[in-house]
């Protein structure tokens, strides 16, 4: 117990500040949205992610955003398992054949008034991938989006951007 | 050094024709005849090699018919023994009886080449990747058909394995379930905790990318298989550069080999990083989930200051590699290990010295060593049950040949085991990543790509961070892509999940899954 007492005093927060402009991307971005989402959402954003058939790699870039580097739950975000709690649908893509009818399911399942965001590249237009026998493009050619993160993959801090965008109702 | 040939050669004499052009050289590939199909399987089998993998492909293109090929590899030797298959009676031998993990590679190949395979009592035809309510006659990886028509649904049901009894009830889970992971489904029978039986269901992600392989050109291709599995977009471009390298007869520049595999020991430590710290959140270890989280995240912004892109996208290309090595990136890297490494080792120290976290990693979700050779499991999961596979050693390319890694073998076969494997692997991909440093030798990064003649075949298998990657592309009559197949360590370990949690309690699964961490878009491909 010693031992992580020690080391949690020793890592102290790592949390930024950081040394260059990611710094000040971060923190006037977290800024905003914490803004944004005391006003907009009582605090508190909550988002399922829904991975409608991606590589994963914007995956990882959604996992970052909860590591302590960006510590994305301070802005009032959270990630809930259950499509029912949830304010946003963060939507990977492109759309798979075999994810379309789950996605579909998804989005019925969440509760009025929703957000839909597509992130990366093939969320947003299907990507290197495109339409074909087994994908059917972006998200938007399955359920209604609000918003867009392009990248491949985004980094957190564009996922942070993208997020602003749509809650504070501004358009990049 | 060549058992598996001379057993081929002498056993069917003139009856297996050995293909000259296949690169390179040290895969030979052999015809034989679609009667003696299964004969070489248990030829193989008697002398201990595993199957590597298992694929249709359509030859019409190249004046042949279909053909199924089987990969099977023993000690430091590959071999791929193939036969043609008619059009008008596209049945093969089943390889089943020999080898478990063929019923998963022959249902792909029943649902998406539609040869079935016989000679197997038991035979699984119900689909696989392709779902039951595609047309059954949609098989995409033919020739005739055209990948850019949308598919119309069909009515159809898929038969789950079911357990029944008293007590016995099901828990079906996914795709779209906890967290922040990928699409998959899977079906538990339980009786009070315990799992009775689990059944994977895949194929959510799939996104015809073999298929999709055939429209681009073998440049364009690499970008694609940097998106075959986003955590592994430095091995899955490698493995695929070097296939298409050897079908090319291209030979990169020697500074790019050794920096291929310094991006290749980085992806490696950044996913372990990025695992330890997952199993140990699902054991509900918060603490080192942050820390080695954090960790994780220092290596990625190395790795965009130096190469430009967090995860090495796009930086490997066919003929070498697209990014150098800054004059100041020895040193930056050095002293980013350094300091890694010093908070690692301190880290480990609280994971050792943890009661609680070793009561849920110990003994949870054993997948024994019989298990994981008959299932022809690959990489950390085979080597957290005692088998010694680690094709960086087996198959070394530059720089692997002159500085080998260490292989770390253990046998405990738990989650606690496919934790450990990794972290040594940590240390391990540290030094080989020093010892790089100091000798890449300078030169030029790229070289130019020619393209291959008609109707050749090239190969490679590349040790991941998963596991050993397997590709084998073959041109067409024009020198274009006319098969890209693909073998991710997930399509084999995916295999071991489902028989290393049977008998553990429920709650265990997210931690046994974890553990394994495979990769359903590599799997769904």
């Amino acid at each position: 117990m010693l031992r992580i007492l020690q080391q949690i005093f020793r890592t102290g927060v790592v949390t930024e500040p950081l040394s260059d402009e990611v710094e000040t991307e971060v923190v006037l971005v977290g800024a905003r949205l914490e803004e944004a989402i005391r006003r907009r959402f009582s605090r508190s954003l909550v988002i399922r992610e829904v991975d409608s058939g991606s590589c994963n790699g914007c995956e990882l870039e959604i996992i970052a955003m909860n590591n302590p580097v960006y510590n994305s739950e301070r802005f009032g975000i959270h990630f809930t398992a259950s499509p029912r709690f949830a304010d946003m649908l963060l939507v990977t893509g492109p759309v798979s054949l075999n994810m379309e009818i789950a996605l579909k399911r998804t989005y019925d399942a969440t509760p009025d008034p929703k957000l839909v965001v597509a992130v990366g590249d093939c969320g947003c237009n299907g990507g290197i991938f495109g339409e074909s026998y087994a994908t059917l493009g972006g998200v938007g050619a399955v359920i209604p989006v609000d918003a867009y993160i392009p990248g491949c993959p985004p980094t957190p801090v564009d996922l942070l951007n993208g997020i602003l965008t749509v809650i504070d109702g501004r358009r990049t | 050094m060549s058992k598996l040939r001379e057993i081929i050669t002498t056993h069917f004499g003139i009856d297996a024709v050995y293909c000259v052009g296949l690169s390179p050289a040290f895969v030979p590939e052999f015809r034989i005849q679609r009667e003696r199909f299964e004969e070489a399987a248990s030829m193989m089998k008697r002398v201990g090699a595993r199957l590597v993998a298992e694929w249709a492909v359509d030859e019409t293109l190249l004046g042949r018919s279909f053909a199924v090929y089987a990969c099977y590899a023993a000690d430091k030797e590959y071999l791929l023994a193939a036969c043609d298959v008619p059009l008008n009676d596209p049945t093969f031998p089943s390889l089943t009886k020999k080898y478990v993990p063929a019923f998963r590679f022959e249902r792909q190949i029943h649902s998406l080449m539609g040869l079935t395979p016989s000679g197997h009592a038991h035979s699984d035809l119900r689909p696989w990747i392709k779902f039951e309510d595609w047309p059954p006659d949609a098989w995409p990886l033919r020739k005739t058909f055209d990948a850019s028509r949308r598919l119309p649904r069909v009515a159809g049901e898929y038969r789950w394995a079911r357990v029944s009894g008293e007590g016995v009830y099901e828990i079906p889970v996914g795709p779209v379930h906890a967290g922040i992971i990928e699409p998959g489904h899977f079906r538990f029978q339980a009786a009070g905790e315990n799992i009775l039986n689990l059944e994977e269901r895949l194929g959510y992600t799939h996104k015809g990318i073999e298929k999709r392989f055939e429209s681009l050109s073998w440049a364009d291709g690499t970008r694609l298989a940097g998106r075959v599995s986003g955590d592994s977009t430095v091995a899955h471009a490698l493995a695929y550069c070097r296939a298409v390298e050897g079908i090319c007869g291209c030979e990169p520049p020697p500074r790019a080999h050794w920096l291929r595999a310094l991006l290749l020991e980085r992806e490696r430590i950044a996913n372990h990083l990025g695992d330890i710290a997952a199993i140990a959140n699902d054991a509900a270890f918060a603490f080192l989930l942050y820390q080695f989280a954090r960790l994780k995240e220092t290596i990625l912004r190395t790795n965009k200051r130096l190469f430009g892109n967090r995860y090495l996208k796009d930086r490997i290309v066919p003929g070498g590699i697209a990014v150098d090595l800054p004059l100041e990136g020895a040193d930056l890297i050095r002293a980013e290990l350094d300091g890694l490494l010093k908070e690692f080792e301190r880290l480990l120290t609280i994971y050792d010295l943890s009661p609680s976290l070793e009561d849920r990693l110990r003994t949870t979700g054993i997948l024994s060593p019989e298990l994981a050779r008959d299932l022809g499991t690959v990489g950390f999961v085979a080597r957290a049950s005692g088998q010694a596979l680690d094709c960086r050693i087996q198959a070394p390319f530059l720089p692997y040949d002159q500085i080998p890694p260490s292989m770390v073998v253990l046998d405990s076969c738990d989650v606690h085991a496919r934790a450990w494997v990794r972290i040594e692997e940590i240390r391990d991909s540290a030094r080989l990543i020093r010892e790089f440093l100091l000798k890449i030798p300078s030169g030029e990064l790229r070289v130019p790509l020619l393209p291959p003649g008609p109707d050749r075949s090239g190969f490679s298998v590349v040790e991941g961070w998963r596991g050993e990657i397997v590709y084998w592309v073959q041109s067409g009559l024009s020198g274009d892509i006319n098969r890209c197949m693909i073998r991710d360590p997930s399509s084999v370990n995916w295999l071991g999940l489902e028989q290393a949690v049977l008998g553990n309690i429920v709650p265990d699964f997210p931690l046994c899954n974890k553990s394994f961490n495979q990769s359903y878009s590599g799997n769904d491909l």
